[in-house]
């Protein structure tokens, strides 16, 4: 029987500029653990429906007691494959994450949602799920605690992560957007730790 | 961000550079002229998949959305 995480959070951005954050979101400065990102597969489905899929490298670290215990575990980095599908109409992404390496030590598959806040347009709602399990005999508790506990912390420096692109892409100037079809004339918005829900949106699109 | 195949980092961000500017400008503004990053996926990928093959990574027939975990609920 393994663990179960799930948490609901509100991002106080448009979607539009959440999932430009998601595919931007590496590195920034709470994803020193994140080795490499590559993109492996993208294909846009005749529904209209984007299928992606990165591979990424994370160091892959234990607690002091797991690591004597376990030390040729250290010698290799986890592999992680992220798949996702973005819905255009729909305004959703669903994300299924989990790692293909270490599995009999712990396996951790999460999905995400993030859904366009239909009663507040101008935010974002995140539904995240994970399942944490570890198939090491006698073990496997302690073991799955400590993947619990990781991965909420994991999950707090996700959220900043995708929070600090977020505030990059905001105070960018698309010089692409200058004099495209929107009627409004467009400012940076000025730079903020994080997007509140004090702020008028900009409609970007 | 690095790719994992250490020569193909320079690939990697032209392609993502492509994508990002396609994804926001034309993919969701539901634009569907077609995809204008092709060329630059493949040679990332032919560098990518090398280097994944060299290290061993195992991804090959990896289903998409990957374990249908049992799920709690929902």
């Amino acid at each position: 029987m393994g663990r179960y995480f799930h948490s609901e959070i509100d991002i106080k951005s448009p979607w539009h500029q959440v999932l430009a954050a998601f595919w931007r979101r590496y590195p920034n400065p709470y994803s020193t653990h994140v080795l490499t990102e590559d993109v492996l597969y993208r294909e846009v489905t005749p529904s209209n429906h984007l299928l992606s899929r990165r591979l990424l490298t994370k160091t892959n670290r234990l607690p002091g007691w797991a690591e004597h215990v376990f030390p040729r575990h250290m010698a290799r980095a986890v592999y992680v494959l992220e798949d996702s599908i973005v819905d255009p109409h729909a305004h959703t992404l669903i994300t299924k994450t989990w790692n293909l390496n270490h599995n009999k030590l712990m396996t951790v598959v999460e999905r995400c949602l993030f859904e366009e806040d239909r009663s507040r347009p101008s935010w974002t709602k995140l539904s995240r799920e994970a399942w944490i399990s570890s198939a090491i005999y006698g073990l496997a508790r302690p073991i799955q605690e400590f993947g619990l506990s990781r991965f909420k912390t994991n999950q707090a420096k996700a959220m900043k992560g995708l929070e600090y692109t977020l505030s990059k892409i905001q105070t960018e100037t698309p010089p692409h957007l200058l004099g495209d079809e929107s009627s409004e004339k467009h400012k940076p918005l000025p730079p903020q730790a994080t997007p509140t829900a004090t702020q008028k949106p900009e409609q970007f699109i | 961000m690095n790719s994992v195949g250490e020569a193909c980092t320079e690939l990697k961000r032209e392609y993502d550079q492509c994508f990002n500017s396609w994804f926001s400008e034309k993919f969701l503004k539901g634009d569907r002229s077609g995809d204008p990053c092709t060329e630059t996926f493949k040679k990332y990928q032919r560098c990518v998949q090398k280097a994944i093959k060299e290290k061993d990574i195992p991804i090959d027939g990896v289903e998409f959305m990957g374990p249908i975990k049992d799920k709690p609920e929902s």
